[in-house]
């Protein structure tokens, strides 16, 4: 009677996981605008660079200094803590594809 | 300046053996050519060191080593073949290395080749300069030196050259003392001038520079705030990212579930309004008795008074007055939206007696509107227990004597139809169109008749077109006959071509006798009235000339079977011995165009009419046979208008409508419904033969007369 049941949970499990792959926003203040074309990017960084994550904060952080400004900071990784200071309206933290954390913000 | 590198002298063959061709050699002559260093042999590095006999060698003297094989002529003449190889003969060939990775020695199997055996420093001078010009004039000295002396001179020249290279390397600009030396050497033209003169640096540069105006500087500056930062912090970690897609979905899940419950609820909703609105008749029809019940409680209690006066009330003057009666108003019924709505027919209800019906349309043919059909009772003044709203004018109207729920209708349009009361259907049950042989004009008059002999349920109809026309209910259809034409009397004009036209009466009115079945009485717009049998569809039976102007109604008497009664718009009602056609038993002048004329139910003697001034007129011929027992205007507005009046069945009230749509009841005192004289010991007697024969008796009273004459 176990097994079954721990397949399913297991079945559900992958059923999660094949879930979570949509970008989830866990923090930001940015303006609408901003915070799309910021998690569009990031997941298309992520998506590009899928097995090297400093490309993918490299190409995230050129691209947003192009785009709002220099000084940008970025954080791609599977875990990591942090503490860090921001301009307000200029922070998104994300996850992304069920197993990536993003951290990006701009501080000059 | 000086210049590294072999640039200027003659490199010695390079590699072992390479220069060298026979084992002895040649002596080389090298001619030098004049202003040049000429090369300096570095011994060492020589490979033939063999004979190294030289050309300055002069004196013959043959020195040979120690060790020198002697040989004869024949072995020094014998040639040696020898290959040249790039091969350093010199080079180890056998060296050997440690090597750490196989842990052993290694020959190396590439050894260098490369062996130098001459290199010069270079040096150059510019043409031009003056040290290059000294140079060349020293040399210029050595080239008017007879080529002879060269040999001599070459390791004087070569001792001198060296000194000459140091000295240019040591000081470019050489000393008098130096210069003097060599003049007395050289022993040419000297050039002392020369020797002073300051060299011009071909390199030499001109600076020039000017000053410019410099802006001066001013500072200025501002502080600003610098952009409002805030801290965050947060840990990413696999189990976090986890946790917050798992409750992110979990959210999901629960909007949309919000949102199909909103849908469902929505759908609900509307659902509960369809229902609502289905259920709606359902919910009023469920709580329909007990709102019923309280509306007439309600009533009851507003009309109480007028309740308990048509219960009770009799009036105690009619005590002191001799003969005439009074009408007491009881309800007045009237409808909203039948308000501007003549009241154009009032039929009571056989069945229920507190029951009754209105036909509303109108009566201007300048003004003719929609109608209405309503049921009143006498229990609920306030409102009409039934509506039926219809596209034309209601003109008359009858109440099934058997089937109480049916009512017959004739409409302005000339149509007619069969309402039912009781189903929720506001349309009629039967409607007659153009096709189905309605009436062109308006129909005046319907009434039910007996079920035919197949038992369908069938009435007449008569209109101001001339025809009386039956209609059979027969399932969903309302089959036709017409029963008589009412043709004028004479000829027919005759058309310019021949033709016939036949003048048709206009029909208002008719009244079927209670006995016999086939006799009916036809009123009509010429003030005739025709005494006509359903058998004969071609003539009458009768024809009365009965008044000037139109008969508006015509009505057998309750009891007695030969007398009717008519009234017309000429203000007059006439009663009638239907056996005698040349005139009326009885003729009463009300004074104003009467809409409507009724016999009393409960005497043969009582007849009630209304007028257009809006009074109410009670006969009883038995009280008085010129006067009317009761006169009284009943309504509120002097110019409105009475246009019909009915008896209650059973109670002593009648109901009388006006054209403004409102119906008044009213009850009959007891003057107006008296009883013949009750005489002291006898018996009261009842029944149709009292009635009749009362009322025999006062015809016998009225014929008497003309007979006489």
């Amino acid at each position: 009677m176990e097994e079954p049941a721990e397949g399913k949970k297991e079945e559900k499990e992958t059923d999660i996981r094949r879930l979570q792959t949509y970008p989830l926003i866990r923090h930001s203040d940015m303006n609408d605008e901003m915070r799309t074309e910021a998690m569009e990017l990031c997941v298309t960084a992520c998506e590009k660079f899928a097995n090297n994550n400093e490309n993918a904060a490299k190409m995230i952080k050129e691209s947003m200094d192009k785009k709002f400004g220099s000084s940008w900071h970025v954080i791609v990784g599977e875990g990591f803590g942090f503490e860090i200071t921001h301009e307000v309206k200029n922070i998104l933290y994300m996850f992304f594809g069920g197993n990536l954390a993003i951290m990006v913000w701009k501080c000059s | 300046m000086p210049v590294k590198g072999g640039g200027k002298g003659k490199q010695a063959p390079v590699g072992g053996g390479a220069a060298s061709i026979s084992k002895r050699g040649r002596p080389s002559r090298v001619s030098v050519a004049p202003g040049r260093v000429p090369f300096i042999r570095d011994d060492d590095d020589m490979t033939e060191t063999g004979d190294g006999q030289d050309d300055w060698m002069q004196p013959k003297t043959l020195v040979k080593p120690d060790d020198q094989l002697e040989l004869s002529e024949q072995e020094l003449k014998e040639e040696f073949t020898r290959i040249l190889t790039a091969n350093n003969p010199h080079a180890p060939q056998n060296i050997v290395r440690f090597s750490f990775k196989e842990r052993s020695y290694k020959q190396t199997s590439s050894v260098d080749q490369l062996a130098i055996h001459f290199a010069l420093d270079g040096n150059m001078l510019h043409k031009d300069s003056d040290e290059a010009r000294r140079q060349l004039q020293k040399l210029g000295l050595g080239e008017a030196v007879s080529e002879h002396t060269i040999s001599e001179m070459g390791e004087e020249k070569k001792e001198d050259d060296e000194e000459g290279k140091y000295e240019i390397i040591k000081s470019p600009v050489p000393t008098p003392e130096e210069e003097g030396e060599k003049r007395e050497d050289d022993t040419t033209t000297p050039a002392p001038a020369k020797g002073t003169q300051k060299l011009t640096n071909q390199f030499n540069y001109s600076e020039r520079a000017s000053q410019t105006y410099n802006n001066p500087y001013r500072e200025r500056g501002t502080a600003t705030e610098p952009p409002p930062r805030a801290t965050f912090s947060s840990n990413a970690t696999q189990w976090e990212i986890y946790d917050a897609y798992c409750e992110d979905l979990e959210r999901q899940e629960k909007s949309k579930e919000k949102k199909q419950a909103m849908l469902k609820k929505d759908e609900e909703k509307s659902k509960k309004k369809l229902t609502a609105v289905e259920t709606q008749g359902d919910d009023i029809s469920r709580i329909s008795r007990a709102a019923k019940i309280m509306e007439r409680m309600v009533n009851q209690n507003t009309y109480d008074d007028i309740a308990q006066d048509f219960k009770y009330w009799e009036d105690v003057s009619d005590d002191f007055r001799e003969q005439e009666g009074t009408l007491l108003p009881l309800w007045k019924f009237s409808y909203e939206k039948a308000k501007r709505l003549a009241i154009t027919a009032l039929c009571w209800n056989p069945r229920y007696k507190d029951l009754f019906a209105v036909g509303h349309g109108s009566y201007d043919f300048m003004k003719q509107t929609q109608g209405m059909l309503c049921f009143y009772t006498m229990k609920n003044p306030s409102f009409p227990e039934y509506i039926f709203p219809v596209d034309s004018g209601i003109m008359c109207l009858d109440m099934h004597p058997e089937h109480p729920y049916l009512a017959a209708v004739g409409f302005y349009d000339g149509s007619v139809g069969v309402f039912n009361v009781v189903e929720k259907n506001i349309k009629p049950l039967y409607r007659s169109t153009a096709k189905t042989g309605k009436h062109t004009d308006p129909v005046w008059q319907v009434a039910w008749q007996k079920d035919d002999l197949d038992n369908n349920l069938n009435f007449f109809s008569v209109s101001s077109d001339g025809r009386v026309v039956s209609w059979t209910l027969v399932k969903n259809e309302l089959i036709y006959t017409d029963i008589i034409t009412l043709k004028l009397d004479g000829t027919p004009d005759e058309g310019p071509d021949g033709t016939q036209i036949v003048t048709l009466g206009c029909g208002t009115c008719f009244d079927f006798h209670k006995q016999t079945d086939y006799l009916f009485l036809v009123g009509t717009e010429e003030g005739k009235i025709h005494k006509c049998s359903k058998a004969y569809s071609s003539q009458f039976l009768d024809t009365y000339d009965a008044h000037h102007m139109a008969v508006y109604k015509v009505q057998w008497n309750n009891f007695h079977p030969k007398i009717f009664i008519s009234c017309s718009a000429d203000w007059s009602v006439k009663i009638w011995d239907s056996m005698y056609t040349k005139g009326p038993m009885f003729t009463f002048d009300l004074g104003s165009s009467v809409g409507d004329v009724a016999w009393a139910p409960y005497s043969s003697t009582v007849f009630a009419a209304v007028t257009a001034d809006g009074k109410v007129f009670v006969y009883d011929l038995n009280v008085n046979k010129y006067e009317p027992i009761c006169e009284q205007a009943v309504v509120q507005k002097k110019k409105t208008k009475l246009t019909h009046i009915a008896f209650n069945p059973s109670q002593p009230t009648i109901i009388v409508g006006d054209d403004r749509g409102h119906i008044t009841s009213l009850k009959l005192s007891p003057n107006l419904r008296k009883m013949p004289k009750e005489k002291k010991g006898m018996e009261t007697q009842k029944g149709p033969e009292v009635e009749i024969a009362k009322m025999d008796k006062l015809l016998a009273l009225v014929r008497e007369p003309p007979q006489n004459k």
